[in-house]
């Protein structure tokens, strides 16, 4: 059998005197969709921005498909790699982030050819080609020549999401896609997220949309100061949640 | 009648006056050429060196901005000599007014760079960019527009601070019209003349900024 394409195992990442991780571990194959819930502070975010190496953590392995990211072993000492080797491990994953994070004197098909031809090493011809596909597959073929102050949020982060996914990473990572957008906007990106889930990419999801976590979601995952507090098919999670935490949460979230 | 007169007296040294204006636009062009490549490395240490580079750069910009142009200009062509480096007095000037440019350019570079959101560094990061390509493909375009109408401020002070240069005898725009002045003693209208060179110089330079500032401008 393969390495799982995601693995995690006792994952510390501390702020200073603050630990926000307090050993995780997580496994992911291919084609699961794992949410990761909880009550802000809790620390989804970090161990989403771990995984891409946007934090460094002080213990345990991130492994994607079998190759621990960021870290080797010298000399019994834990040593964070070259910044070119960890910049080709960024791009296994691809991130869509809160905020989108657009590049802003791009347009927006630039922005996603930039990766394409940068990293992937893709000439334009073709770059051109693969990110007017995945526009396409957003809806935003026709605003390809747009800036990203032309647009509106929801275009914005489906840009954003076709910038990540053209790089053909093996797993996408989103953090609360969906938290900075007006209420209207909220279902354009979603249907695009549930559009990829459906294909069968391999996700990581911060999200506070309880109702769409528990639709696409293979497994749940309830974060509670530093640690998951409770785990399992949305299902069992969302219908008999164990803890007091957890179905306290639930009816704060109205789900 | 003394309009005439000074017209008459600019065109006698018009020679001398249009070397003068040679002399100014030179000076200029180099000092903020230099000084703005000078300038952008020095941003670049302030924002990205480690502690101990950031320490000295930021005691060579403090004390440079912190210090009257004039006062930097003698010590050029002054101090310099008494340790052994002998300059020319256009030299020294140059090298002076390029060490201000450097400091002022490099404070704008350092706080556009730092004016850009986080975010930008990490979607860059997130699609498998090193910092050298993040740099030239994200940080730097962006910077650059915002750099823009204070680049071209600080250029026309440049040009404006150049005139101290006369101190130390290089005949630039205005001590070519002092001379006409101390022939001619029309001080009034000659001063005024030089002064209206310098806002059609300056007023150039300007209009060029804005140009292309528009050019570049990000659409919204």
């Amino acid at each position: 059998m393969s390495a799982p394409v995601l693995e995690i195992t006792n994952l510390h990442k501390r702020f200073g005197d603050l630990e926000v991780l307090k050993g995780i571990d997580l496994t992911m194959h291919k084609g699961d969709v794992v949410s990761l819930i909880g009550s802000s502070g809790s620390g989804k975010t970090t161990l989403l921005r771990c995984v891409n190496l946007l934090e460094q953590y002080e213990d345990g392995v991130v492994s994607i498909s079998g190759e621990q990211i960021g870290y080797t072993i010298k000399n019994g000492k834990r040593i964070l790699l070259p910044e070119k080797q960890i910049a080709r491990q960024r791009a296994m994953t691809g991130m869509a982030f809160q905020h989108f994070n657009l590049f802003p004197h791009m347009t927006a098909i630039r922005n996603v050819m930039l990766g394409l031809v940068k990293t992937r090493g893709m000439d334009k011809d073709q770059a051109h080609s693969t990110a007017e596909q995945w526009l396409q597959r957003v809806g935003m073929h026709e605003r390809r020549n747009h800036f990203p102050g032309q647009l509106s949020g929801g275009q914005q982060q489906r840009v954003a999401i076709a910038r990540a996914i053209a790089m053909n990473p093996q797993l996408m990572l989103f953090d609360e896609v969906t938290s900075a957008l007006d209420p209207e906007l909220v279902n354009e990106v979603l249907s695009v997220v549930r559009d990829l889930a459906n294909d069968g990419m391999t996700m990581l999801l911060v999200t506070h949309e309880m109702q769409f976590a528990h639709d696409v979601s293979s497994k749940i995952i309830f974060m509670q100061d530093g640690t998951i507090g409770e785990e399992g098919p949305p299902e069992q999670l969302f219908r008999h949640p164990k803890s007091e935490r957890l179905a306290e949460f639930l009816k704060s979230s109205k789900f | 009648m003394e309009l005439l007169q000074a017209s008459q007296a600019i065109w006698g040294a018009r020679w001398p006056i249009v070397e003068g204006i040679g002399n100014t636009l030179f000076i200029s062009m180099i000092s903020i050429l230099v000084g703005t490549i000078l300038g952008v490395m020095v941003g670049l240490l302030l924002t990205y060196g480690n502690k101990f580079v950031r320490f000295f750069v930021r005691v060579y910009s403090d004390f440079l901005r912190g210090t009257p142009v004039f006062v930097l200009i003698l010590a050029c062509f002054y101090i310099l000599s008494v340790i052994g480096i002998q300059l020319t007095a256009i030299q020294a000037g140059i090298f002076a007014l390029t060490l201000f440019c450097s400091s002022h350019v490099g404070e704008i570079v350092r706080g556009a760079l730092q004016a850009i959101p986080r975010g930008q560094t990490e979607a860059a990061k997130s699609v498998g960019l090193t910092f050298r390509t993040t740099f030239f493909s994200v940080l730097l375009p962006q910077a650059l527009r915002q750099i823009l109408p204070t680049w071209v401020n600080t250029a026309t002070e440049i040009v404006k601070a150049s005139t101290l240069l006369s101190i130390i005898g290089v005949v630039e725009l205005l001590l070519s019209v002092q001379q006409v002045i101390s022939r001619t003693y029309l001080s009034l209208e000659l001063y005024f003349f030089a002064g209206l060179m310098f806002f059609l110089i300056n007023f150039t330079i300007e209009k060029i900024g804005r140009f292309v500032e528009r050019k570049v401008a990000i659409p919204t």
